[in-house]
């Protein structure tokens, strides 16, 4: 269904990782043998079938809407890699 | 050699006042200092906090308090880098998380604490827990105790190394498709993967929150039944832990095995197994019927199907949680003029190979136009592989398999070939689909070179305590697990 159509730039913007040519090149490479390799579930009758989200023995978990302790604002600072005004800073989004 | 005991045997020199905390501690500080520069189990040592706990473990015990109200007072235990131990490193064996310090307690780290655990360093992984050998270490990989030119698997192979070479008493993996069982088979201990929901994950960095699940890694059976006791439960904090209460594991570990059905899946004993891991395994189903075990051929006719599965579902979970890895909130940063360019090299930077490389298969598999046909479809298969179970259990009350196809590979051997290495967990990888608990064990070992092999067996959801009981009981039968390996001091 897919090799020809995966785009290994395309999908690495998509995802937000920055890769270089050769990285690029490798795991294209290596990615197309993988999808390749799925392709084995089409052998497979799925119609009627539903799918399985994850398999504990729970549906629809709620909890009472009450406010409870969490962190600070400084303890929620401390392992950004920049802050100001007891913010996380991030560049320019709007001129 | 203190560093040796076990849970059961530390307890037991602690209660009767022959050794100290601190002596225990101590002991296995000494191991790692000795050791880990050849093994490279730890990726941070908490040397000082750890004996100022043994300290005051210690005292506790001299004012008469016992393991019956802290069932792991003085006991050193170790935790995978991917759990949140509050003003520790929590790394995940990444670059993008080098200088992170989690500001709080997970909840299995508070539950170790509480039952007065001493928690003593950080042990390795691949990174995010993504790979089969610890080689996806942004920090190193680390070495096998039986052959260090070897893998110990992963990944949480530090964990099994540090288990094995008793650089701690015990030690917590976490597991996705095999994470602690395979390491646990490479390196000759006992891994336990319990079902899903039967631990918390709060505070365990995500890789696919639908198939993760914390559990332990120790020299003997007994031994994870007394850590699953105090790391399983439910809690208002993770909203995927089942609310079922918890019996005694150890309580049923005497009870033997006649009656019980074992069943063997014949589509796992096919092609592609090792021959002395066969031989092994064979082994262990003779005694296990010998022991009164009644063994069943059974059948899981969608087996071939389930790596596939996996790594579609693994990934796209994966492409999901890591999202939060974007050097704005926490870790690591590239900057950039804008923040699509400051996310995208962070990521390209941050990140390893592996981790790159099942982000962006993720991605893919959950974008518009191949939803359907990936993500949605090995949803749907996952439905079919948990029915062959279902069907199965119908008719037993447990399989057996072998852990992996064959014993420890080189390192290096699989890197060029990432699908060849996602092959290596056929045997694993159902269990984290299908929710059901599985534990790996000793069960022999290669001629030459000398490596262990592993045997698991897989439960029902929840049916933890008849997992331990044949466990046990076939550990007890051999002895393969007091196997020590040759072990080779650092320069």
């Amino acid at each position: 269904m897919a090799d020809e159509a995966f785009d290994i730039r395309y999908t690495a913007s998509l995802a937000r990782i920055e890769l270089s040519d050769s990285e690029q090149e490798a795991f294209g490479n290596q990615l197309a043998d993988v999808l390749q390799y799925v392709e084995k579930l089409k052998e497979l009758d799925v119609d009627g079938v539903n799918p399985t989200a994850h398999p504990a023995p729970l549906s629809n978990v709620t909890r009472t809407d009450a406010v409870g302790p969490s962190l600070p604002t400084e303890v929620a600072l401390e392992n950004a890699p920049a802050q100001g005004h007891r913010l996380f800073l991030v560049p320019k989004i709007v001129e | 050699m203190l560093n040796q005991s076990t849970i059961a045997t530390a307890r037991s020199g602690l209660e009767t006042g022959k050794i100290t905390a601190t002596e225990l501690t101590q002991a296995c500080l000494d191991q790692i200092t000795a050791i880990d520069p050849t093994y490279h189990a730890y990726l941070s040592v908490h040397a000082e906090r750890a004996l100022a706990a043994a300290g005051e473990a210690d005292n506790l015990m001299r004012r008469g308090i016992t393991h019956q109200d802290r069932p792991l007072l003085g006991i050193p235990i170790s935790l995978k880098d991917n759990m949140a131990v509050q003003g520790a490193p929590l790394t995940c064996a990444s670059r993008i998380l080098e200088n992170f310090v989690s500001p709080y307690d997970g909840t299995v780290a508070k539950r170790l604490k509480d039952a007065g655990a001493i928690l003593l360093g950080r042990l390795n992984l691949d990174e995010f827990a993504m790979g089969s050998s610890t080689e996806n270490s942004a920090f190193g990989t680390s070495r096998n105790p039986w052959d260090p030119s070897r893998t110990p698997g992963g990944s949480s192979g530090g964990s099994a190394v540090a288990v094995k070479t008793d650089q701690c008493v015990a030690a917590l993996g976490s597991d996705t498709g095999g994470s602690i069982r395979q390491p646990a088979a490479y390196c000759g201990c006992v891994g336990l993967k319990p079902s899903y929901g039967r631990v918390s994950r709060f505070g365990l960095v995500a890789y696919a929150s639908s198939l993760d699940q914390i559990g332990p890694v120790t020299k003997t059976v007994q031994d994870s039944a007394t850590l699953l006791n105090v790391i399983a439960g439910h809690d208002p904090q993770d909203s995927t832990s089942v609310p079922q209460g918890v019996p005694d594991y150890t309580e049923a570990l005497e009870e033997g095995v006649k009656g019980l059905r074992i069943g063997l899946p014949k589509e796992y004993f096919v092609e592609g197994l090792d021959p002395e891991v066969r031989s092994a395994v064979d082994q262990a189903v003779t005694q296990f019927s010998e022991l009164g075990a009644e063994i069943v051929e059974i059948q899981l006719p969608h087996s071939d199907y389930a790596i596939a599965t996996y790594y579609l579902i693994a990934t796209a979970e994966a492409s999901a949680n890591l999202a939060r890895f974007e050097g704005i909130r926490y870790g690591h940063r590239v900057d950039g003029d804008d923040p699509f360019t400051l996310n995208s090299r962070t990521r390209g930077q941050g990140f390893g190979p592996e981790v790159k490389r099942r982000v962006i298969l993720g991605t893919y598999c959950l974008s518009s136009g191949y939803y359907d046909a990936y993500y949605l479809r090995a949803q749907k298969v996952r439905t079919l592989i948990r029915e062959d179970f279902l069907r199965a259990y119908e008719k037993v009350d447990l399989v057996l398999t072998p852990t992996t196809p064959s014993p420890a590979f080189l390192l290096g051997e699989k890197m060029a070939d990432p699908l060849q290495m996602y092959l290596l967990d056929i045997f694993t990888i159902s269990a984290n689909l299908t929710g059901n608990c599985g534990i790996s064990l000793p069960c022999g070992l290669t001629k030459d070179p000398l490596l262990p092999i592993g045997l698991q067996l897989l439960g029902k959801p929840f049916d933890e305590s008849t997992l331990l009981r044949a466990a046990h009981t076939f550990e007890q039968a051999n002895q393969w697990h007091l196997k020590r390996p040759p072990l080779q001091a650092s320069d």
